[in-house]
């Protein structure tokens, strides 16, 4: 028992209203409340943060590194869903 | 999955950091590089967590109130910084108890620097100035760092570090400027802590044998030569503003170079605290075994608290 490990969490910050969380880094905390109160010691003593989440890393579903390229191809080969693909005439404006 | 080897995993690594695109947790990388890297994390976290107990010395006895309250928000913050680097070594596949209690036996080091003692207040004031800014010179390069995690801990470490030098220059250059008793004080604190200082940033380049590789890594991006000219040349005038002197007898300003010149380090002084001889290296690790083995019930009854609570919730 001794030598049993707190559980490792991920923790994110919604550094002000109006913006997402976003991930700082990960801490050990026995539960999700201490999780988060060590997230605000840890990770937000200078104002950071309104508002914090709080996950079990081992929660977590990544996708492989060594996939990416096979993952994101399909967003590579569309370039005409970027509005730089289109020529737009000189005199058009507001589009 | 596909069959990938070695050699075109090593390419594509040595790619990235040509590219001067960062590593991540998951992304393939050389043994080797994993393994310098959990030794370089843990020991910078180590220095952070060891360097609360110099400085932890004086917050019973700071001066007053609002010294007090500062250096008090200075080793919590050097608690943090230990923090973000435990949680950036556990990215490296790490475990955090396994490198603290490689803390414990004596296996993993940690800066130099805090096996010296602070036998007055004046020492608040030469350790936030000197190792602080000696620590800032150290650790801006590594916000680069190829890692990104570590170099991720490293801007936030870095944000807050120049707190912790101006308010150690606040009190070096208060006593510096005040009474003559307070100012032999500040000179005294500058005599001790000035020479420890410059030997932070590692033996010379010639007997640094992991420079090398780690610039190649790019993990390191300054070798440790430059980095301390670089912390001479700023500190020296600053020590002149405030009326000190640099105990040097050698040092002297080279107008073609630009540079100050310094005496010779004393590096016999430096491994025999490197290797466990310096004034107070028992001490430390000794503080920090008594730290964890005394909080242990704390940490077992929480972690039951949890699990009881767990349960209940789960019937």
């Amino acid at each position: 028992m001794s030598q049993k490990e707190w559980p490792l969490w991920e923790v994110f910050i919604r550094s002000k209203q109006g913006l997402n969380h976003k991930h700082v880094g990960s801490l050990r905390a026995a539960d999700a409340e201490m999780a988060i109160e060590n997230a605000r010691d840890v990770y937000t003593r200078r104002s950071e943060g309104v508002s914090i989440w709080v996950v079990e890393s081992n929660r977590i579903f990544a996708s492989d590194p060594t996939e990416a390229d096979a993952l994101f191809e399909p967003a590579h080969s569309k370039v005409y869903r970027h509005p730089t693909f289109y020529d737009v005439p000189d005199g058009i404006s507001h589009m | 999955m596909k069959e990938i080897n070695l050699t075109e995993l090593e390419a594509a690594f040595q790619s990235k950091l040509d590219r001067e695109i960062r590593i991540e947790p998951n992304d393939w990388m050389p043994a080797d590089y994993r393994k310098t890297l959990i030794r370089q994390i843990s020991q910078h976290a180590h220095s952070e967590i060891v360097g609360m107990l110099p400085e932890g010395n004086w917050i019973t006895r700071a001066p007053n109130l609002r010294r007090k309250a500062v250096l008090l928000a200075k080793v919590q913050d050097e608690a943090g910084h230990g923090l973000y680097l435990y949680s950036a070594v556990e990215t490296l596949g790490a475990d955090r108890e396994e490198t603290i209690d490689d803390l414990h036996s004596g296996k993993a080091k940690y800066s130099s620097i805090f096996n010296y003692p602070t036998v007055s207040w004046a020492d608040m004031g030469a350790i936030g100035w000197l190792v602080d800014g000696a620590a800032i010179m150290n650790q801006v390069p590594l916000c680069r760092c190829s890692y990104g995690p570590y170099a991720r801990a490293m801007v936030r470490v870095c944000k807050e570090e120049s707190f912790h030098q101006r308010q150690g220059f606040e009190i070096i250059s208060k006593l510096a400027l005040g009474t003559p008793e307070q100012k032999e004080m500040a000179q005294d604190a500058l005599n001790r802590w000035w020479w420890p200082a410059l030997m932070m940033f590692g033996p010379n380049d010639a007997d640094s044998p992991h420079t090398q590789q780690s610039m190649n890594w790019k993990i390191k991006r300054s070798t440790n030569d430059e980095l301390r000219q670089l912390f001479i040349d700023v500190t020296v005038p600053q020590a002149e503003l405030i009326g000190l002197t640099i105990p040097d007898p050698d040092l002297k300003w080279n107008q073609e170079t630009g540079h100050y010149e310094i005496g010779t380090i004393n590096w016999d002084e430096f491994w025999a605290v490197v290797s466990g001889n310096g004034p107070c290296n028992r001490e430390r690790v000794a503080a920090r075994k008594k730290a964890k083995e005394d909080g242990m019930w704390v940490r077992e009854a929480a972690l039951a608290h949890a699990e009881k609570r767990k349960a209940r919730q789960a019937s």
